[in-house]
C-alpha cells in the first residue's frame, strides 16, 4: 500500500535525483543550474519529511536562495562557448559509471545488512528549540569559529574579484593577445 | 509500508553516487562546482536521517547548519575563483588552468 507520505517521499526522491543528473548531464550548463536548484529544493523536502522544518526552511534559503542564485550569476557572467566539450571521453565514462555503482551497491547492502531497514523513527522530533540550545550553549564556539570562516570567505572573494587580469604580472601575454584579438 | 532509514540512506547514496560521477568525468569548473554542492547534500540527508530515526536530542541538525553554513562559504570562493580564472585564461576547463600549478 502506498499513502501519502509514501507518495511524497518518491516524488521527492525522483525530484532530488533528476535534478542532480540534470545538473550534470544538461547540455546547457544553464539549465545544470537550474536542475541544481530543483535538487537542492527536492532535498529541503525530504527535510521536512524527516520533521526537521528548521533545517528544511534554512537549506531552501541558503542554497535555493543564495548558492542556486550565486551560480546563475556566475553562468551568466562566464561566456557560454566552450560548454561541449567538458566531459571525458566514453571509455572513462563507462568506467566512472560502473565505480559509482559498485559503491552505490556496496553502500546500500550495507545498510540492509545493518538491519536500517527495519528501523523505525524516533516517537518525538527534536524541535528547533533544540537546536537553539545546543547553538548557544555546546556549540557555541563552533557558532563563533563559522562566523570568523564565512568573514574570511567573503573577504577572500572580494580581494579574489579585485584581481586585475590585465595589470602586472598576473596575466602574462596570453591575456594580452586576447585583448588584441578583440580590438582587431 | 512505512519509510525506513534505509531508504533515507539509498536516496543519499545515490546522491553521493551521481556526485562522484560528475567528480570523476567533468572537466569544467563549474560542473565540478555542480557535483561538490550535491555531494554535500548527500552527506546532509545521512546527518537528519540518522538524526530523526536514532537520536532523540538535535545534533545531527546542528551539524546540518553548520555544514549549509561551511557549503555557502565554500561556493562563493570557488565561484569567484572560477570567474577569476574565466577572465585571466578564458576558458574554465580545470585541466588547461596551468597558472595555479605551484
Amino acid at each position: 500500500m502506498v499513502d501519502a507520505s509514501d507518495a511524497a517521499f518518491i516524488a521527492l526522491t525522483v525530484v532530488s535525483l533528476g535534478g542532480a543528473i540534470m545538473a550534470l548531464e544538461a547540455k546547457e550548463i544553464i539549465y545544470g543550474a537550474v536542475g541544481l536548484a530543483g535538487s537542492f529544493f527536492g532535498v529541503a523536502s525530504l527535510f521536512f519529511l524527516l520533521d526537521s522544518p528548521f533545517v528544511a526552511v534554512f537549506q531552501i534559503t541558503v542554497y535555493v536562495g543564495a548558492v542556486a542564485v550565486l551560480v546563475l550569476f556566475t553562468v551568466m557572467l562566464v561566456r557560454e562557448g566552450r560548454w561541449f566539450r567538458d566531459s571525458m571521453g566514453p571509455a572513462a565514462r563507462m568506467a566512472a559509471v560502473v565505480t559509482v555503482a559498485a559503491l552505490v551497491v556496496s553502500l546500500v547492502s550495507s545498510f540492509i545488512a545493518a538491519g536500517l531497514s527495519t528501523t523505525g523513527e524516533q516517537a518525538t522530533a527534536p524541535n528547533f528549540v533544540d537546536i537553539g540550545q545546543l547553538l548557544t550553549g555546546q556549540y557555541a564556539p563552533v557558532l563563533e569559529i563559522l562566523a570568523l570562516v564565512l568573514a574570511a570567505s567573503v573577504l577572500g572573494a572580494l580581494t579574489l574579484a579585485k584581481v586585475d587580469p590585465t595589470g602586472e604580472g598576473a596575466a602574462g601575454p596570453k591575456t594580452q593577445a586576447t585583448d588584441g584579438g578583440e580590438r582587431s | 509500508m512505512t519509510i525506513a532509514l534505509s531508504d533515507y540512506l539509498t536516496v543519499s547514496a545515490l546522491l553521493f553516487g551521481i556526485g562522484v560521477y560528475g567528480l570523476l568525468t567533468k572537466r569544467n569548473a563549474m560542473r565540478l562546482v555542480f557535483a561538490v554542492e550535491i555531494l554535500v547534500n548527500a552527506a546532509n540527508i545521512n546527518f537528519i536521517a540518522f538524526n530523526r530515526f536514532l537520536w532523540p536530542a538535535a545534533i545531527g541538525q546542528t551539524a546540518v547548519l553548520f555544514a549549509i553554513a561551511l557549503a555557502a562559504a565554500e561556493a562563493a570562493v570557488i565561484l569567484a575563483i572560477v570567474v577569476v580564472a574565466y577572465r585571466i585564461h578564458d576558458d574554465v576547463d580545470v585541466a588547461e588552468l596551468k597558472n595555479l600549478r605551484g
